[in-house]
């Protein structure tokens, strides 16, 4: 069985619905207070939330507790690491991604669904995808707008598109450079993504399109 | 306090209260603690149906969901602090009411904030407007607890002022229950949480009286600081703390204090308490022995536990990284005393603090309720006002600065008549809330009880069986004679009309005196509800083709409406509620749904069968066509807000089916393409969809930003 710890920061907030979701997906989850090891686990998941309140910048204080050591070493021997909303802030904070998280470009909380181009499905979080594939998710962020100064040391797999596909300035809900949502390294194997896969990954709730990032990693650690 | 009181206090005491017992004294007999106008007329609500486990008395009632789940809510305002200062006082709206969800034992899953200003035309009401909003995201988002519905009014009344009410829910296995009452001497009493600071010192005496025109300088002090970060670890602790089965009793320390939170938790079942003021822990030096006994500083919870069990709970508090203290024990004497580095600086009997009596003020009647001509107003004008008035349009730029997402149960989104949230696999809980002061300052009445009709039609129109009610009624100063007519008057129509439900009130909350500068607000009473639903049987929306169909009779009833309110008509008639019809027209919508015989059912309401049409159109992007023979006139038609009526939306094979549940009229259909047509007998009414849909979701991005 595939077993993934759901790191818990003070101030996470959703790491009950990411562990839902994983197991939804046929892996194993857990939530692991950041005072744990994750040493043994097969993968790692940063959930969302206001870690430490984002008293500093979102995601600074996490990214320096001493649980990031321990997940750049399995970033490091090439296990998945997943970090959705302030789990990506904290990635990249924790330089575990390159580039940074912004204020949004109307700088207050935005939350709605959006659509999402999946433009890489050769890494561990996507290969279920097609393709070009368009999914529907919901965000729920206030410091979203990705920027990098050289796109080429990332592999873009999620950009905010319309609905057809199109990458436009109006599907950008934050204004991230090209229209970016999610990335991961060159390996492929840490992720970073601002949309939330668990918020979608039940019929009832109005998509189940995040349910295949999920079921990705799992079926991948399989293989 | 008032004078007499103060005189009683003293017979009763036989001395005179030294300076803390005063302090603690004025904070549990202030209207906001001890209900003290509204408690003899609260007693007339229903509070008891085969659904409740616990109704009112505690810090929030429960209703029984399933066998092994328990649903809690409750509902709480934060007027006064919010019209002061909006950002802090409406996020402490917040924290208060979640902790109270919380300290039943329960996991809060679900925010409502029904909130109301002055016009925005004004700046300092879009101060207000905004901060408000900003000040619900910023606590709610923090903690993960996702607001997801809520209603929001502008009306000149409330001009340079606000009405923030919050509704919070939450869910408890049974074996979770802590009570916020002890039943033993010898636990010991713990904080834990936040430090105690000189904020919110008076918060519940401020809140007691009207504001002055002075007041955002000199009641800031009373307004409470926010901490979401600390709360959301607060959850955590205190479910993981409950879990282990060792609190004995739980209350959240709010409005009052330590005071209200210590002797309110003892003298229930005729405790005592010795509290060691030196003991709390402080945010800064100098303070006194009052200012800790009375400060409502926030992010608090108290435990009541057995000594041998603290050490235990401390390692859950200290895990999270909260600071906790010892603070007093429980005692058999009904007594309340206070120490203060070893002297004693209080001692009060117990019931001198919680048992308040009562005071019923003057009332006098009044009569405002006349008949209006029709407004000599096309139906194309008419629409073109209220279509564009603030309470109408979406309030999507609301909402999306909440998370009403998190968690991952929301299925149906806010924007509907009723958000619903998953509760397992098969079943979802739906709430709603709603107030209407127009209705209710002319006739308090029957404006009452149109709210609980409009709160069932909510639930209902999303396919819920509606099990329990709570209410907030917010009014001006008690004093007043017609302001408490005024009162009597709303919580006898609640009554009646949650009898007629079969429903009963499990919580509630009263705030008088919201007034500024001498100008009383209407009559506000808000009710939310909470109903249960079947997820596979939400009706997910109109489909091409569709007829549209109205159930219920439409009455000439405009008094109070929108369309009244965008003109500048204050007079007319409120709207009457024949509860056997509405009863019946709930049960058979409920019936309608369950069949799987329709694609959408929205309730009429504000702004009448016209508003409710294009709403339909707007929300699911969808033309329509609709032509109506009436022998009213077009426009009375079109705006009036008669009670007992649905938009019922179904497939035409379907009609037959449905008409064996009710009767449905059927006025229209939903077509593809961009039109929306509305033909009410000669009267035509011809708009684009995108321009309905443009001014629907933009309006308020375009006031605001």
């Amino acid at each position: 069985m595939v077993k993934f710890a759901v790191i818990v920061f003070p101030g996470t907030n959703c790491d009950f619905e990411t562990v839902e979701a994983i197991k939804r997906a046929g892996g194993e989850a857990e939530r692991v207070w950041y005072k744990q090891s994750v040493k043994d686990y097969d993968g790692v998941v940063i959930p969302g939330g206001f870690s430490y309140a984002d008293y500093l910048r979102a995601g600074a204080i996490a990214a320096r507790q001493k649980v990031m050591e321990e997940i750049r070493e399995l970033a490091e021997e090439g296990r998945p690491i997943l970090g959705i909303c302030n789990g990506f802030q904290i990635l990249t904070e924790a330089n575990l991604l390159p580039g940074a998280l912004r204020p949004n470009k109307i700088p207050r909380f935005l939350c709605k669904w959006v659509h999402l181009k999946v433009v890489d499905v050769e890494t561990p979080f996507t290969y279920l995808y097609e393709e070009g594939e368009v999914v529907r998710m919901p965000i729920a962020h206030a410091e979203g707008n990705y920027y990098i100064d050289n796109p080429s040391k990332v592999r873009i797999v999620f950009q905010y598109s319309d609905e057809k596909g199109s990458i436009t300035e109006e599907a950008n809900p934050n204004g991230s450079v090209l229209n970016i949502a999610g990335v991961t390294n060159k390996q492929g194997n840490v992720l970073g993504m601002m949309p939330h896969p668990e918020r979608a990954s039940d019929r009832f709730l109005g998509s189940e399109d995040g349910l295949k990032v999920f079921k990705s990693i799992v079926e991948w650690m399989k293989k | 306090m008032f004078p007499q009181e103060e005189k009683l206090i003293r017979e009763r005491l036989g001395r005179e209260p030294n300076d803390v017992e005063r302090a603690m004294l004025e904070v549990m007999w202030s209207e906001h603690v001890s209900y003290k106008s509204s408690r003899k007329w609260l007693k007339l609500l229903p509070t008891k149906n085969e659904h409740v486990v616990l109704g009112p008395g505690e810090d929030a009632g429960i209703i029984k969901f399933d066998d092994k789940t328990w649903i809690v809510i409750g509902i709480e305002s934060h007027n006064h602090p919010s019209a002061v200062e909006p950002y802090g006082g409406a996020a402490t709206g917040v924290g208060g009411i979640v902790r109270d969800i919380l300290c039943m034992g329960a996991r809060p899953i679900a925010l409502l904030d029904p909130i109301r200003f002055g016009p925005l035309e004004k700046e300092k009401n879009r101060y207000l407007f905004e901060y408000v909003v900003k000040g619900i995201s910023d606590y709610g988002n923090r903690i993960g607890v996702p607001t997801v519905g809520g209603e929001t009014e502008f009306d000149e009344s409330l001009d340079n002022y606000t009405l923030v009410n919050v509704a919070c829910v939450g869910i408890m296995k049974p074996e979770h229950l802590v009570h916020s009452y002890v039943t033993e001497p010898g636990l010991k009493l713990i904080i834990v949480g936040n430090r105690t600071g000189r904020d919110g010192i008076h918060g519940v005496t401020f809140a007691s009286e009207e504001l002055s025109e002075n007041a955002e300088e000199e009641d800031r002090s009373a307004v409470q600081i926010p901490d979401p970060f600390t709360e959301k670890l607060l959850i955590e602790a205190t479910l993981e703390a409950v879990y282990t089965g060792k609190v004995r009793a739980l209350k959240d320390l709010g409005g009052g204090g330590l005071t209200c939170a210590a002797s309110e938790m003892v003298g229930k079942r005729g405790f005592g308490a010795i509290i060691y003021a030196d003991k709390v822990l402080l945010r800064e030096p100098g303070m006194t022995p009052l200012e800790v006994m009375i400060s409502e500083s926030q992010e608090r919870m108290l435990f009541a536990v057995r000594p041998e069990d603290v050490e235990e709970l401390a390692r859950i508090f200290e895990k999270y990284e909260l600071e906790w203290s010892v603070v007093g024990e429980v005692i058999e004497e009904p007594k309340f005393i206070v120490y203060w580095k070893g002297s004693k600086v209080a001692e009060l009997p117990i019931d001198l603090l919680t048992e308040v009596p009562t005071i019923e003020w003057p009332m006098k009647e009044y009569k405002i309720e006349e008949e209006v001509g029709i407004p000599r107003i096309s139906l194309q004008e008419a629409f073109e006002k209220v279509w564009r008035s603030p309470n109408i349009v979406a309030k999507r730029w609301i909402w999306e600065q909440y998370d009403h997402e998190v968690q991952g149960r929301t299925v149906v989104k806010p924007g509907f008549d009723s958000a619903v949230l998953k509760i397992n696999e098969e079943y979802g809980i739906a709430i709603t809330a709603d107030g209407n002061p127009n209705h209710c300052y002319l006739n308090p009445y029957h404006g009452a009880m149109g709210l609980v009709a409009e709160v069932v039609r909510n639930l209902v129109s999303v396919g819920a069986k509606p099990l329990a009610l709570v209410d907030n009624l917010n009014f001006a100063s008690p004093e007043r004679p017609e302001v408490y007519w005024s009162f009597a008057e709303t919580v006898k129509g609640l009554a009646d009309a949650a009898k007629a439900f079969n429903l009963a009130y499990v919580s509630g909350n009263v705030s008088f005196y919201n007034e500024i500068v001498d100008k009383p607000i209407k009559p506000t009473p808000v009710v939310a509800g909470v109903g249960k639903v079947k997820l596979s049987k939400i009706p997910k929306g109109p489909n091409k083709g569709d007829v549209v169909t109205l159930v219920g009779e439409t009455k000439r009833e405009l008094g109070g409406s929108e369309l009244y309110r965008v003109l500048g008509i204050r007079k007319g008639i409120a709207p009457r509620v024949n509860l056997e019809v509405e009863r019946k027209n709930a049960e058979s919508i409920l019936r309608l749904i369950n069949a799987s015989l329709v694609s959408f059912v929205h309730d009429l309401s504000r702004g009448g069968l016209l508003v409710a049409l294009a709403e339909v159109a707007a929300l699911f992007n969808v033309g329509m066509e609709v032509t109506i023979k009436t022998d009213m006139n077009p426009v009375e038609f079109a705006f009036s807000e008669s009670h007992g009526r649905y938009l019922v939306v179904l497939p035409e094979r379907k009609l037959e089916e449905a008409r064996e549940i009710t009767d449905l009229k059927v006025i229209g259909r939903i077509i593809g393409s961009n039109s929306f047509s509305v033909k009410i007998n000669d009267e035509v009414l011809l708009w684009n969809l995108d321009k309905l849909k443009d001014v629907y979701w933009n309006t308020l991005y375009r006031l605001m930003d």
